[in-house]
């Protein structure tokens, strides 16, 4: 297989390889050689100023304000929506009740339907979804509110959006609503991977639901959970978290940059400010950042691998 | 917002459930229906089920629903029916709103993106997964390392490289930098495919005086294709949904693809305050992927967990 071996690797990295560098890799060296100059981005000159940027950084209020929320992003989402679909996927798959005659394992009734439509908002793109809810969340005429209404709860008017507290909460949730089913799927096909034998043997011994979960099933799924983990911290800490705050808050950034996260603040120094230097300087923050959450996240999560 | 991280808390009596169960058998009676976690918790975990299921569907409804009204009856009563079909919402946000142009521009770009991902994804996949080369594993990390990169640092830097080239708010430009973009994941996962097709195929080919790209597109092409279907719904949902990047690389409002469109129109307050226009496009937009969905269901569900379950 020797012959004209190497002219066709060439011929076929060079195309794709070329695009890559290109669009992805090269401006990803620029832009932590950029951090390091006055580079405005509206004019080609620029000049060094060392660590002037990141001096300037760790001084800015917003920045810490945006690290702090990108931070409860990268905590708190992966936390309730791993937890949510963790508790979903348990019951679909083998929380049913045992019918005479039936297999060992079974999920509750209807759990084809519910991961059919668990799945619904993954398809749909984040931009649509966060128009969506933020319509939803009108304080005046939004659905939320006016359903409140609609049950007696005529008190109970939030602001939602508008409210400094609340804002990022509400963000948040948006994510929450369509990440879940992506989880549930994917959690479903790890458990069903699971011998049935070992849920015999823990029904003989008597073992209840949530024993049966924290005994069998979550130990056996940790590698799928650490990896949904960390998928979504990345998600929470990037693209999506832009999605949501950049098209929901008002502002953008919520009221009193509420709801702001670093994704945004980038986006904001370098195309309305126009600071670009500043801009990928808070870029690299969010590069170690990420960087760091995945790091913990794989180190704590380590355990000894269970073979089966 | 609660977190619902652990199951119902269960007080069972470790080993209650099994003597019922030994002594009823004889009698021949189910046994179910006497064990400690019977009913009650049963339809606490189903209601909760049911409830997310109500969740998911209702703020879809909804907006079909509010697609069809009037906007008085949209801020007035939010969730009565509409008291006639509006249908001229929907043609509105079709022509004025120029939902039809970004339709266009999304599929022109979608379109050539998935083709130029696929084509190049594998072409890369295919040469990193079966020859030995020095560098082999350099490029593989390469390539993988873009998945867990945030793409908002490269934004500032690649905004200007695409405007260098003079394919700012360009489709062809958008194209290039989707599939770009789209390369990582697509490379990681074919790689893993090629590596698990059997050989001897292509080496009998090879034998018989075929070319190496010859083997590549008559016999591993289309023996790879479960794995491109995989990658390839994966590829569309997410260029097809893609904001960010439009967002930064597309400012021209001819050049609009869907996601971008919608958001463009709710900012500036619906075109002329237009709301039931806007909801009718929003619907519009959901519709398509909704119902591809629905038909593709298994592959859909196997395309995007297939990576993470490797």
């Amino acid at each position: 297989m020797q012959h004209g071996k190497y002219r066709f690797i060439v011929g076929f990295l060079a195309l794709p390889l070329g695009l890559y560098a290109l669009f992805v890799v090269w401006p990803f060296i620029q832009s932590i050689y950029y951090s390091f100059t006055d580079w405005t981005g509206l004019s080609p000159e620029f000049k060094m100023v060392g660590l002037d940027n990141y001096r300037r950084m760790l001084e800015d209020d917003v920045f810490w304000k945006s690290l702090q929320h990108s931070l409860m992003f990268a905590i708190v989402l992966p936390l309730v929506t791993i937890g949510l679909a963790l508790f979903f996927a348990f019951m679909i798959n083998v929380g049913g009740r045992r019918r005479k005659g039936g297999p060992v394992v079974s999920g509750v009734r209807g759990s084809s339907f519910y991961k059919i439509v668990y799945f619904f908002p993954q398809v749909l793109s984040i931009a649509i979804v966060a128009l969506l809810f933020a319509f939803a969340y009108n304080p005046d005429s939004g659905a939320i509110n006016s359903f409140l209404r609609g049950i007696g709860l005529d008190g109970v008017q939030p602001l939602w959006l508008g409210d400094p507290d609340l804002a990022l909460w509400c963000v948040m949730a948006v994510l929450v609503w369509s990440t879940v089913g992506f989880f549930v799927v994917l959690f479903s096909a790890g458990m069903a991977s699971i011998p049935v034998d070992l849920y015999e043997a823990a029904l003989l011994d008597g073992a209840g639901r949530a024993a049966t979960f924290f005994r069998i099933t979550l130990p056996l799924l940790w590698d799928t959970v650490q990896s949904g983990w960390v998928y979504m911290g990345i998600l929470a800490l990037g693209a999506e978290s832009f999605a949501v705050v950049q098209i929901m808050t008002t502002g953008p950034g919520g009221p009193d940059y509420s709801t702001t996260v670093m994704v945004l603040y980038v986006y904001q120094k370098a195309f309305r400010d126009g600071q670009a230097a500043y801009a990928t300087t808070i870029g690299v923050a969010l590069l170690v950042v990420t960087l760091a959450f995945a790091a913990v996240v794989m180190r704590l999560g380590r355990r000894e691998r269970l073979e089966y | 917002m609660k977190t619902t991280q652990t199951p119902a808390p269960l007080p069972a009596e470790p080993g209650s459930g099994v003597p019922v169960t030994k002594i009823d058998l004889p009698s021949g009676k189910p046994p179910r229906e006497t064990k400690p976690e019977g009913k009650v918790l049963n339809a606490f975990s189903h209601g909760i089920l049911v409830l997310w299921a109500i969740m998911v569907v209702l703020p879809l409804l909804w907006a079909v629903m509010t697609s069809f009204k009037d906007d008085s009856s949209i801020f007035g009563s939010p969730w009565s029916l509409p008291d006639t079909l509006h249908l001229d919402n929907w043609s509105r946000a079709w022509t004025e709103a120029n939902m039809s142009d970004y339709f266009l521009n999304t599929v022109v770009v979608v379109g050539g993106s998935l083709i130029g991902t696929l084509v190049l994804g594998s072409m890369a996949a295919y040469v990193l997964a079966r020859f030995d080369f020095p560098g082999n594993r350099f490029v593989y990390f390469l390539f993988i390392g873009g998945m867990s990169f945030p793409i908002m640092l490269a934004l500032v830097p690649l905004f200007y490289v695409v405007n260098n080239m003079g394919l700012l708010n360009s489709l062809p430009g958008l194209i290039l930098v989707y599939i770009a973009y789209s390369l990582p994941f697509t490379v990681f996962f074919l790689t893993a495919f090629f590596r698990t097709l059997p050989t001897s195929v292509a080496e009998a080919a090879f034998v018989d005086g075929a070319s190496h790209s010859r083997t590549f597109f008559q016999i591993m092409l289309p023996m790879a294709k479960p794995g491109l279907i995989s990658v390839g719904i994966f590829n569309f949902l997410g260029q097809w949904n893609q904001y960010m990047l439009p967002t930064v690389l597309n400012t021209d409002p001819d050049k609009r693809v869907l996601t971008q469109g919608l958001v463009q129109l709710a900012v500036s307050q619906g075109y002329k305050g237009d709301w039931s226009g806007l909801f009718a496009g929003l619907v519009m937009a959901m519709l398509p992927v909704l119902a591809a969905y629905v038909v593709f269901q298994r592959q859909v569900v196997q395309g995007l967990t297939a990576g993470a379950l490797k």
